[in-house]
């Protein structure tokens, strides 16, 4: 009987997670009269669908490298030998803030920065003299979904990392020193190999924290931007006519996506854990 | 041997700073813009956020609705995760692997499910905040939870503090109230904190699902009023910041605690 103890819990995930995740599973393969197809799938593969998942992909990628790199520079030198340690403290909590604060507000601090009339922009114009906008700049556009996911790219990337960077040991660094070997050589052979697992199972993690991101790029563009979440909520909310199964596919698009992902970070994830403290 | 910070360090902290502060400046200063004339500097754009009924009612209807989702999430997840690392450690890795499907099954996706699957419920929970989108926050909270949680009863002795309370002649209720909660309080803490900060910022199911909560305020506002939409946004941005400060707070304090029993 010990397992009723757990059975309260199973049941709400079973109602409220697995079996919606389930019907958009089945969704997918179903047509307006019930019977199955792979039609709503295949649509996936036209326009606009098409390039909604390309540029999704797209920004994904652009944020997980850029994002990636950036917070490791930042979190390793916020952790180096040198540095006083309460910077490291401060910059822990101030990437907790900034890596929860997505979505609807962080559009907006944006467009107060670099929108038509934010902040930066006027004072690039007036001061510089020098206006993006007229450069062919837009913050409404990839490259502005892609600089205001980076806000909670680069922090997620600090937390994520922090640890590994941590489990670099110094008698290591100390052992290869005294075997002769310049820093340069102590990175190549040890550092970066130690690394590398953690590195690219946080990068996995911001390539999905940025493909899942819908209320961010709504906010900032309002749809302008064509990527697979947006599609989502326009057929959602009937902007646009169309079969709801379309929307069911897309939604399975972007869980497959996430799912290969995750198939990818788990094993990332269980070889860097060796070398953790 | 003390080292100098590295100038390397200093250049990528600075790039790291800017980053983080200059939106948040940006929209300071953009918040103290007269309405009228787009010039510096008044106050009156965090008066008219302030004393707009709609604001207080949806914030209060997402308050409410982060205080139902954490004693859900909690009074569902307590009592599993202690009986998990008790008796049914066979379940682990399940509510290990459970725990990572809100990843794959992110708000945008599961959202889709959740209208499709409770369509032609009754209206009481399909049509009210606090039944539909309570039950979607509590399965958005879960792995934050879970973890924190998980963490918690790693780090003390359930089985002696169970045996003790029990020969003491406490029953099942006693033992997880009276004596695992204190000892779990600041995993809980962490948990219920970092919820309130997801469910008073969760813009994408209350939209799709239309629901009137702050997050859609927010977006309201930013479509009509820009300045005001600036006061709005920076006073979202300090629930966030008082949540997670909190949480760094306490996390230091246990640490502290924690270090100094080992004394």
């Amino acid at each position: 009987m010990a397992w009723l103890g757990a059975a309260p819990f199973f049941l709400f995930t079973l109602l409220f997670l697995l079996l919606p995740a389930g019907v958009v599973l089945v969704g997918a393969f179903r047509d307006a009269e019930g019977g199955w197809t792979l039609d709503n799938l295949t649509t996936l593969l036209d326009e606009p669908y098409r390039t909604a998942f390309r540029n999704s992909i797209e920004v994904s990628l652009v944020t997980a490298l850029l994002g990636g790199l950036l917070g490791l520079l930042i979190a390793y030198s916020a952790i180096r030998a040198g540095t006083p340690r309460f910077l490291r403290s401060t910059f822990t909590t101030f990437s907790g803030v900034a890596a929860n604060f997505a979505g609807i507000p962080l559009a907006f601090a944006f467009i107060a920065t670099l929108g038509t009339i934010g902040v930066v922009t006027e004072f690039m114009t007036e001061t510089l003299g020098w206006n993006p906008y007229d450069h062919g700049f837009s913050l409404f556009s990839k490259t502005g979904i892609e600089i205001v996911y980076l806000y909670f790219q680069i922090p997620l990337m600090l937390l994520v990392i922090s640890p590994a960077i941590d489990g670099l040991r110094q008698e290591w660094r100390d052992a290869a020193a005294n075997l002769g070997a310049t820093p340069a050589q102590f990175w190549r052979h040890v550092g970066v190999p130690v690394l590398m697992p953690s590195l690219l199972g946080a990068m996995i993690l911001l390539f999905g924290n940025s493909f899942a991101a819908y209320a961010t790029a709504y906010g900032l563009t309002t749809g302008f931007v064509s990527l697979a979440p947006i599609w989502i909520g326009f057929l959602l909310s009937g902007d646009v006519l169309s079969d709801p199964h379309v929307g069911q596919a897309l939604a399975l698009g972007m869980l497959v996506v996430l799912a290969v992902m995750m198939l990818l970070y788990i094993p990332l994830q269980r070889r860097a854990s060796r070398w953790a403290k | 041997m003390r080292r100098r910070i590295a100038p390397g360090a200093v250049v990528w902290l600075l790039v790291g700073a800017a980053y983080f502060l200059i939106p948040l400046v940006a929209t300071f200063l953009f918040s103290l813009k007269k309405n009228e004339t787009g010039t510096c500097c008044t106050l009156s754009n965090y008066g008219e956020i302030l004393t707009d009924p709609q604001f207080r009612k949806t914030i209060r209807t997402s308050f409410v609705l982060a205080l139902e989702t954490i004693g859900v999430s909690l009074a569902l997840l307590v009592p599993t995760v202690y009986w998990v690392n008790l008796k049914l450690r066979r379940l682990r890795p399940v509510i290990g692997f459970l725990a990572l499907v809100p990843f794959v099954v992110p708000p945008i996706v599961l959202v889709v499910g959740l209208l499709d699957f409770y369509r032609g419920s009754p209206a009481w929970f399909y049509a009210e905040p606090y039944g539909f989108l309570a039950a979607a926050y509590v399965i958005l909270a879960f792995p934050y939870i879970y973890f924190s949680l998980d963490a918690g009863f790693r780090a003390i002795d359930i089985h002696t503090l169970t045996e003790a309370s029990q020969s003491l002649g406490a029953g099942w209720w006693t033992t997880i109230t009276r004596v695992i909660l204190p000892n779990i309080k600041t995993a809980v803490v962490a948990g219920a904190l970092l919820t309130l900060a997801i469910v008073m910022g969760e813009y994408t199911i209350a939209s799709l699902a239309s629901f009137d909560t702050f997050p859609i305020y927010i977006q309201y506002v930013n479509q009509n009023k820009a300045y005001p939409a600036a006061a709005v946004t920076l006073l979202s941005f300090g629930i966030t910041w008082a949540a997670m400060v909190a949480i760094a707070l306490g996390g230091r304090r246990r640490a502290a605690a924690m270090a100094g029993g080992g004394h």
